[in-house]
């Protein structure tokens, strides 16, 4: 502990170096993932061959999860050309995860939306884009909201590995500690992680809320029939 | 793509195959790693999941720890147990337990929270007990979702057992991690191949396996939905 | 319903947010902005670099310090990785000063290396090194690969030096990183040079650290690739056996340098390295693992001590 006490401004430094890869992974994983999701539902019920599409943008999409991490990160910049110390590598590859776990909830999402309510925005006269915007996507939300949280958590959590590359994050307290065996350091970069998970998480929780504020109208108890109905019966 | 060529030319090279440090060899390991530590995670997870779906009480804990523990670097806990417990495979069987547990667990519970309230209520009403409702109406009903979380935490325990190799546990990511250390990119690349090929067979598995598991009398109300399985398990049960 | 306007002000928050993370993200390569000329005679920080190690790490960072009161301009960027990670790097030029070991670097470099003692190693190494980079003279003190044992298994069998464990009866359980058993002085040969009786090597990625140690210690394994300046030998009464034949290579710490390291930072890191013997690295890196002294207060106070700052 008296490890932690003396070196809080390292810990404070990585903690932000830590949030600089995880989020705007996150946020790429969901704007990503939003489009794709959608072509993925659209066609599932389709003809064959863009029936084949939606499956498989599934099916990879998933798969794309049992990429082990660190060979990714290794084969990123081969791939794209980023460096390999480039700190948008980490991000990149992040993404990949986050649309392999997002993909399939954002199509469930769009899917779980009922086909009625869909059918009376066209007969309103909504075009199909803004009754993908005002309609499909608030009502999706829920759904969406859980899914971008189990990206928020795995991310925060797959970003450690880019230690064992140099990126800095809190992962480098994991590395560093084990090396000089002070178990304070490898648990402050425990307790920092699942803190940064249950921190977004949080937020995602405060935006879904400010976003989709009928959720909690309807969730409120109805009000009380006034005793007047009484008194006039 | 030449490196893809390679290292599938790797993985058929027959010289790979002997021997404690062959691909079969691995391969086992890493299948009875993965299998054992899903085994134990389910003896914890699933009961757990059950009573909290059907009693519902304790879900706002176990979300809370779910979450909590999803987010924990699997890395970080194998080289804290390491330190304790030392090399071999007693750390990484623990560290993917805990791994394991929080999507068995959300497909549990999230399985029976699924079921139309009424039916548990006729069930009761007609004189069923509870240990009855659970057994013959909650688990074929939830299986579905059960089933769904169960492969996503195979998933996840067979893309991440390969940090076993770590502390000499064994496992594919003993390719993964050699090939790193002696700048073998073709055999770092076999190795991930090998992991991800395992990780389809089981996906391929588990997809069918969840559209057996649906009860005829349920599979017969159900608009035919083309997608491989649900995984609104994990998502919806947030 | 939706409410559209305080929903599309959410949305653009969200994106424009998103927009900012990234382009602070985009921006941020570290090393571009170091290798950069910024003005005429306004002379660029030189990058020093480590290894994801933490002994490197206090090495680079006395560098730094010595360099800094020598009234350079230190651009630090520590713990970038393993070799496969940053040697790249260093070819091409990212990196001005980096503390390396002669033998490690050469095989890295030159895979069919022959070895030797430390001065043909340097030789060796200077011929390797690619155009642009250059080794200084190397320090006394050394980190390198030995087999240890632990003090119990020595006096069991009477062992000195690497050779003596031929004098071993039972299967050896041998560990060390998983390179290891690729590398020429690696389990092979032990068993062809030494006729020593080897049963399995396991492989542990921590490179001779906590986890090795304890392996040896709690005699999961017998023999372990431990590096010479780790603190846990003496901690741990292990003993690192002698190597007369030299299957190691010698790895005394060495500086690569770049072009833009002029002849007076070269002088003061020359005297930092005359400076460094192999009982300094050793104590510097107890007081980093058992004192659990961050590299820069580790660095400052040896320099002090051997006042060169």
């Amino acid at each position: 502990m008296n490890w932690v006490l003396n070196n809080l401004p390292l810990i404070g430094e990585r903690t932000l170096d830590h949030l600089a890869i995880a989020v705007p992974a996150i946020i790429l994983s969901f704007l990503l993932s939003v489009p794709i999701g959608w072509v993925a539902n659209r066609y599932s019920a389709s003809n064959s061959a863009l029936l084949w599409l939606s499956g498989s943008l599934l099916a990879v999409s998933g798969l794309l999860y049992a990429i082990p991490s660190l060979p990714l990160f290794l084969a990123l910049p081969a791939i794209i050309g980023t460096g390999l110390r480039d700190p948008i590598n980490v991000v990149i590859g992040l993404t990949l995860y986050g649309i392999a776990l997002m993909v399939r909830a954002t199509a469930d999402a769009l899917a779980s939306v009922d086909p009625n309510v869909q059918q009376s925005a066209n007969a309103m006269g909504f075009s199909g884009w803004s009754r993908f915007w005002k309609v499909e996507l608030p009502l999706a939300g829920p759904v969406l909201l859980a899914g971008i949280r189990v990206v928020s958590v795995s991310t925060v959590s797959l970003t450690t590995v880019g230690a064992v590359l140099g990126i800095k994050s809190l992962g480098l307290l994991f590395t560093d500690g084990l090396q000089r065996n002070i178990p304070g350091e490898i648990y402050a970069g425990i307790v920092l992680t699942i803190l940064i998970a249950v921190v977004l998480d949080a937020i995602l929780v405060l935006c879904g809320r400010l976003l989709m504020p009928w959720r909690h109208a309807a969730a409120a108890p109805k009000p009380q029939v006034p005793i007047e109905r009484e008194v006039n019966a | 793509m030449n490196l893809i060529i390679d290292a599938i030319a790797w993985i058929l090279d027959s010289a790979h195959y002997g021997g404690p440090n062959g691909i079969g060899a691995r391969l086992f390991e890493h299948l009875w790693i993965s299998v054992l530590s899903l085994l134990i995670a389910g003896a914890i997870a699933i009961p757990v999941g059950f009573f909290i779906g059907h009693t519902g009480k304790g879900k706002a804990a176990a979300v809370l720890v779910s979450g909590g523990v999803r987010a924990l670097p699997t890395l970080g806990l194998i080289s804290i147990l390491g330190l304790s417990i030392g090399i071999g495979v007693q750390a990484p069987i623990i560290a993917f337990v805990v791994l394991a547990i929080p999507s068995m667990l959300a497909g549990a519970y999230a399985g029976f929270e699924a079921i139309d309230r009424r039916i548990v209520d006729s069930a009761r009403s007609v004189g069923m007990t509870e240990w009855q409702i659970v057994g013959r109406v909650e688990l074929p009903l939830g299986l579905p979702l059960l089933i769904g979380g169960i492969r996503s935490a195979t998933l996840q325990v067979i893309a991440t057992a390969t940090l076993a190799a770590y502390i000499s546990g064994g496992g594919l990511g003993s390719f993964i991690f050699l090939g790193l250390r002696t700048n073998d990119y073709t055999q770092m690349l076999a190795g991930s191949i090998l992991v991800i090929a395992l990780a389809i067979a089981f996906e391929g598995a588990f997809s069918v396996l969840q559209r057996l598991v649906v009860p005829a009398g349920v599979r017969a109300g159900q608009r035919t939905n083309v997608r491989s399985g649900s995984s609104r398990s994990v998502a919806a049960a947030e | 319903m939706f409410t559209a306007a305080k929903g599309r002000l959410a949305w653009s928050a969200v994106a424009v947010g998103a927009v900012v993370a990234l382009a602070g993200c985009a921006s941020g390569d570290p090393l571009d902005e170091g290798t950069s000329t910024d003005e005429e005679g306004a002379a660029a920080p030189l990058v020093v670099s480590s290894q994801a190690y933490y002994s490197n790490e206090i090495i680079a960072e006395i560098y730094s310090q010595a360099l800094e009161a020598g009234g350079y301009e230190v651009d630090r960027q520590f713990q970038i990785g393993q070799r496969e990670v940053y040697l790249p790097e260093l070819e091409a030029g990212n990196i001005d000063v980096f503390p390396e070991y002669i033998g490690s670097l050469l095989q890295a470099l030159d895979p069919e290396a022959a070895g030797g003692t430390a001065d043909e190693v340097f030789a060796d190494l200077q011929e390797a090194l690619s155009e642009g980079l250059t080794a200084l003279e190397p320090a006394d003190a050394s980190d390198q690969n030995s087999w240890t044992v632990t003090q119990e298994f020595a006096d069991k069998y009477d062992l000195t030096d690497v050779a003596s464990l031929a004098n071993v009866t039972e299967p050896l359980i041998v560990g060390g990183n998983s390179e290891l058993a690729t590398r020429p002085y690696g389990p092979d040969a032990l068993k062809s040079q030494y006729g020593v009786p080897i049963a399995e090597v396991k492989s542990i990625e921590d490179s001779g650290g906590p986890l090795t140690v304890k392996a040896l210690v709690d005699n999961d394994i017998q023999l372990a690739n431990i590096y010479t300046a780790d603190p846990n030998i003496k901690a741990n009464s292990l003993v690192a056996l002698d190597d007369p034949d030299g299957i190691f290579f010698p790895d005394n710490v060495v500086t690569v340098v770049s072009d833009k390291v002029d002849a007076g930072a070269q002088e003061i890191l020359d005297e930092v390295n005359a400076a460094l013997s192999a009982d300094d690295l050793v104590s510097l890196n107890s007081e980093s693992v058992n004192d659990q002294k961050s590299a820069d207060v580790i660095a400052e106070a040896w320099l002090t001590e051997k006042g060169l700052i």
